[in-house]
Order: structure tokens, then sequence, then C-alpha cells
């Protein structure tokens, strides 16, 4: 990578998860949209192909609602159902098995909530919930906290990845603790994820310079006042992100570095 | 016969199977997952698999979620 005549390009390096390729390095989630089809323009602009979705309950009283899926072309995006909601390493791993009986997928985004208003893990659960699941032939992206400890528990638990948050879901508050992801970056050798948090284009830009290998978002995207828009920005954050990391930055300086040269001034 | 389906107490005229009362509820058969008791019915099973008084059933599908 780099040297004479050797650029980086992001086609030649594509995200591989679990086995998979991915060209887009960007996940989203499909929640919080006012309309599905406002959804379906804002996935597209996009580019993700890994979307997650969420169980829950059939509303029997509506006999033809709409139905998220007919805006969703399965055959271009992978599902990816999580397992929001659940407070017990037991629900979550009912939610997994009845995620994947809807029958697209084995891969799960592990979300076991430790507290309402922060929507933090219940990491010991969370840990529990992992090891279950991946003995019962998941794919397990569990959604964890920045603490590299617990990056490495779950990698050994045989996690596919991690996903260390950048702040509370759905805040907006962007890459909160820098520092820690980098660590985790270094202790673990399994793809790691940002997820939740990211608010704008610079959050998600920060969170691939760091070196992350990808990011997932939902309410960034969803509950911006133009969500395709945004949708784009996010697309154009990551790869960019992605290229600067690649093509190795400036050094921090306390002090200038003239770029000019300072022979042939003319006085 | 009287059920508990998806938190409601419900009462239906009869069904013998998983399948019959699925239809019942029009709920389609694609992309959907069913409990009966906490069990993860499989979608093979459905026909075969009896529904009987009092019977809790949770049928779930995907939704928007992040």
């Amino acid at each position: 990578m780099g040297g004479v005549g050797v650029s980086y390009k992001l086609t030649d390096d594509p995200l591989v998860l679990a086995g998979r390729t991915f060209k887009s390095r960007l996940f989203v989630g499909t929640g919080k949209y006012s309309t599905f089809a406002l959804m379906k323009e804002a996935l597209e602009a996009s580019g993700a192909e890994v979307v997650t979705v969420a169980v829950r309950r059939v509303d029997l009283s509506k006999r033809s609602g709409e139905s998220l899926l007919a805006y969703i072309d399965t055959k271009r995006f992978m599902i990816l159902p999580n397992t929001a909601g659940c407070y017990s390493a037991e629900d979550a791993i009912r939610i997994a098995h009845l995620g994947r009986e809807a029958g697209l997928s084995n891969w799960v985004k592990l979300e076991v909530i430790g507290d309402e208003k922060t929507l933090f893990p219940d990491t010991d659960a969370l840990l529990t919930a992992t090891k279950v699941l991946v003995k019962d032939g998941f794919v397990v992206l569990p959604y964890t906290n920045d603490d590299p400890i617990m990056a490495r528990k779950l990698q050994d638990a045989g996690a596919a990845a991690v996903m260390p948050l950048g702040a509370p879901i759905g805040s907006g508050m962007g890459i909160q603790n820098p520092a820690n992801l980098r660590i985790i970056l270094e202790t673990v050798t399994v793809p790691v994820v940002v997820d939740a948090g990211v608010g704008t284009a610079s959050d998600a830009a920060v969170a691939m310079e760091l070196g992350c290998d990808a990011v997932l978002m939902n309410t960034g995207i969803a509950g911006a006042a133009d969500p395709v828009a945004m949708a784009e920005s996010m697309k154009l954050a990551v790869e960019s992100g992605r290229l600067a990391f690649k093509a190795g930055r400036i050094p921090k300086k306390l002090y200038a570095s003239a770029s000019s040269p300072f022979q042939g001034i003319s006085r | 016969m009287t059920l508990e389906i998806n938190g409601e107490v419900r009462v239906i005229p009869p069904v013998s199977n998983l399948l019959e009362l699925l239809a019942y509820l029009e709920t389609g058969q694609d992309r959907i997952a069913v409990e009966i008791n906490q069990q993860i019915i499989r979608r093979k099973d459905w026909e075969t698999t009896p529904v009987q008084e009092l019977d809790r059933v949770e049928i779930v599908q995907f939704v928007g979620g992040g």
C-alpha cells in the first residue's frame, strides 16, 4: 500500500466480515423513518449493503398494512436482525432465534441493554448471550461499550466482529472515546464496527480515520431533516475516512512547517 | 377456543393446527416466525403442529430498527 505508482484504492479493499465481502463499510438501520418510501430512498443513497431490522409482534388488527420488507430488495441488501429491546441474555437469545427463524439470516446484531436512559449494553449478559448464540450457529455481531477488555472477551467468545458504541444510541454525540477505540483496534483482530451515536458526517469520518472497519448508524440518517442527503453524506464520509486512514496522515505538530521553499525568495 | 396470541387473550373458532390458525389470522406465511408456549415452531411443522386450548402463541415479523 503506497509507494511509487501504487496508490491505495477503496475498491481493492473491501470489508471482510464472517467470510463475506462487502464493498460498503456503512451499515444502516431501518427504524425511525417517517415513511417506508423515504427509507428506501435513503438506503439506496447510503450505498449500504447491510441493513438492520428489529423483530416485533405482528399487528394482528391490521389486516393489510404496509410491510417493511416490501421496501427492501433482499437481493441487494443483507438483512441483519437485531435484538433491540432485550434486557436479558435469555430474551436476546430468544429474539435472535426468532429472527433467524423468520428466514433471512443467521447473522444477528446482538443487543442486551442494561439501562433505559443510556441504552448502554449489559456486558455480562451480552457475553453470556454471545457464547450461547455462537454455539447455536449464529454469526454474532455484539453491540458493546468502549472497553477493550470487553471487546477481547467478545472476540474470544466467538463474535464475528465487535461493535463498540461511539455514544448512546440516537444521541448524535459522535465519537466520545476515540482513544479507547484505538486501543480496541489494537486489542482485537475481528472487524471493529462503530455502532451508535453517529450524528453527522464528520463523526463517521472520525471513526474510519481511527482505523475502524465500518460504521453502523440509524438515527443519524433517519432523524436528519433530509435523510436522503444525509445518507449520501454518510456514504461519502465513510469512504473519505477510510481513504484518509489508509493514506497515512501527517503527524500533528506544535509548530509550523512551511509548505513553500525558503530558497529563491525575491526581495 | 381460547388462546393468548401476541399477548392478547382471544376467543376464536376452533383450529386444529398452526397453519390453520395463521390462515384464520391472515398473517401470511412469509418472513414470520412463530412460537407456541415459548417453543419456536419450524415452518415445515406448521401444518402438523396442533394448537390447543390456552396455548400462548407469539407471531413476529421484521420491522424497522437500528
